[in-house]
């Protein structure tokens, strides 16, 4: 799992408001090159929440991304290279994302996060 | 990519195991997978450069063409374990790595996911045989995870139904049959008792009304 899908997704147990971030518990992570579309980035830039996106990139051993980002550093190609690797080549493969304010945790197993839900947190 | 190429890629792609009745598994055959990924890639270039969710994406037949067409980055969602196992390894068959992620997630349960979503949504749901309002409850869904289009197929006898679903319900912009296409239905199940039964089945395209971006 990339950390652009890690992005979009929140503990969504009911009755859960502070169900984002979740928190990355990385047992295993690989590094998967990936082709570099500065375009694409631009494209998906407005969606991502820098916070969410920097914090997941720590707890997987990225530490250089900028404290936060603008549109103007779109145009700064050593930025873009650090956000792409971030955000599409850094994967978790095994490990948990856990809900900040339940301590729920969702299983990552073979780089696929358990979103289920038991019939009492629907 | 020419759509006999599309399609001979389409048939190399692993199909379940044991389909499971009860979730209506039935392989999206490599004729409805090639017409629908060619739909979204030609006639309305949906795919290049944009973010894509595969909705019950099974062994992820979807998925992969919407990489191999340009799509950036792919989200297959599925409830079943086992099509998931499959479907990653279908991706890994590819030397690059395609971009596809994957999550277990229940459609009835993936709306409430507010922060997934994708430019276009592709999926080919269950038709609802099995249980009733499955097919609608992927239409539900979809429009919760779509920033701008859904393609998905439905048996032609539910047009109208659909028809007035999502423009009623689900506040289609647009909502286009751009197909009639038959489905081969094979006999992967063992109460079927015909070899094949032959499906009447609508390629349809939604649009959603525009939105702006939130972060």
């Amino acid at each position: 799992m990339k950390l652009l899908t890690h992005n979009m997704l929140q503990c969504h147990i009911k009755g859960v408001k502070n169900g984002y971030p979740l928190k990355i518990e990385a047992e295993k992570v690989e590094e998967r090159e990936q082709d570099y579309e500065p375009d694409f980035l631009r494209h998906i830039f407005p969606r991502i929440n820098w916070d969410a996106l920097r914090e997941g990139a720590a707890a997987m051993g990225i530490d250089d991304l900028p404290e936060s980002a603008s549109e103007e550093l779109l145009e700064d190609d050593e930025f873009l290279k650090k956000f792409h690797h971030a955000l599409l080549e850094v994967h978790l493969e095994e490990g948990a994302l856990v809900c900040p304010e339940t301590g729920r945790k969702f299983p990552v197993s073979d780089g696929i996060p358990n979103l289920l839900l038991q019939e009492d947190e629907c | 990519m020419k759509l006999k190429e599309l399609e001979s890629l389409m048939q190399d792609i692993a199909p379940f195991e044991q389909p499971k009745i009860e979730l209506e598994q039935y392989p999206t055959g490599p004729h409805l997978a090639s017409r629908l990924l060619f739909a979204v890639a030609n006639s309305y270039d949906e795919f290049d450069g944009q973010t894509v969710i595969d909705l019950g994406c099974g062994t992820a037949m979807l998925s992969i063409g919407a990489a191999m067409l340009g799509a950036q980055h792919v989200i297959g969602v599925d409830v079943d374990d086992d099509a998931l196992r499959i479907a990653q390894e279908n991706v890994d068959e590819y030397e690059d790595p395609l971009p596809v992620d994957f999550i277990r997630c229940d459609v009835r349960q993936v709306a409430a996911q507010a922060r997934l979503q994708a430019d276009t949504v592709v999926m080919n749901p269950p038709f609802g045989t099995r249980r009733k309002g499955a097919d609608m409850e992927f239409l539900r869904a979809a429009f919760a995870l779509s920033r701008n289009s859904i393609y998905s197929l439905h048996k032609s006898s539910t047009r109208d139904y659909i028809q007035r679903f999502v423009e009623r319900e689900l506040r289609a912009s647009s909502a286009e049959v751009l197909a009639q296409l038959r489905y081969d239905l094979p006999a992967s199940y063992t109460f079927h008792k015909e070899k094949s039964k032959d499906i009447e089945v609508d390629l349809w395209r939604f649009e959603l009304p525009p939105q702006t971006d939130r972060s």
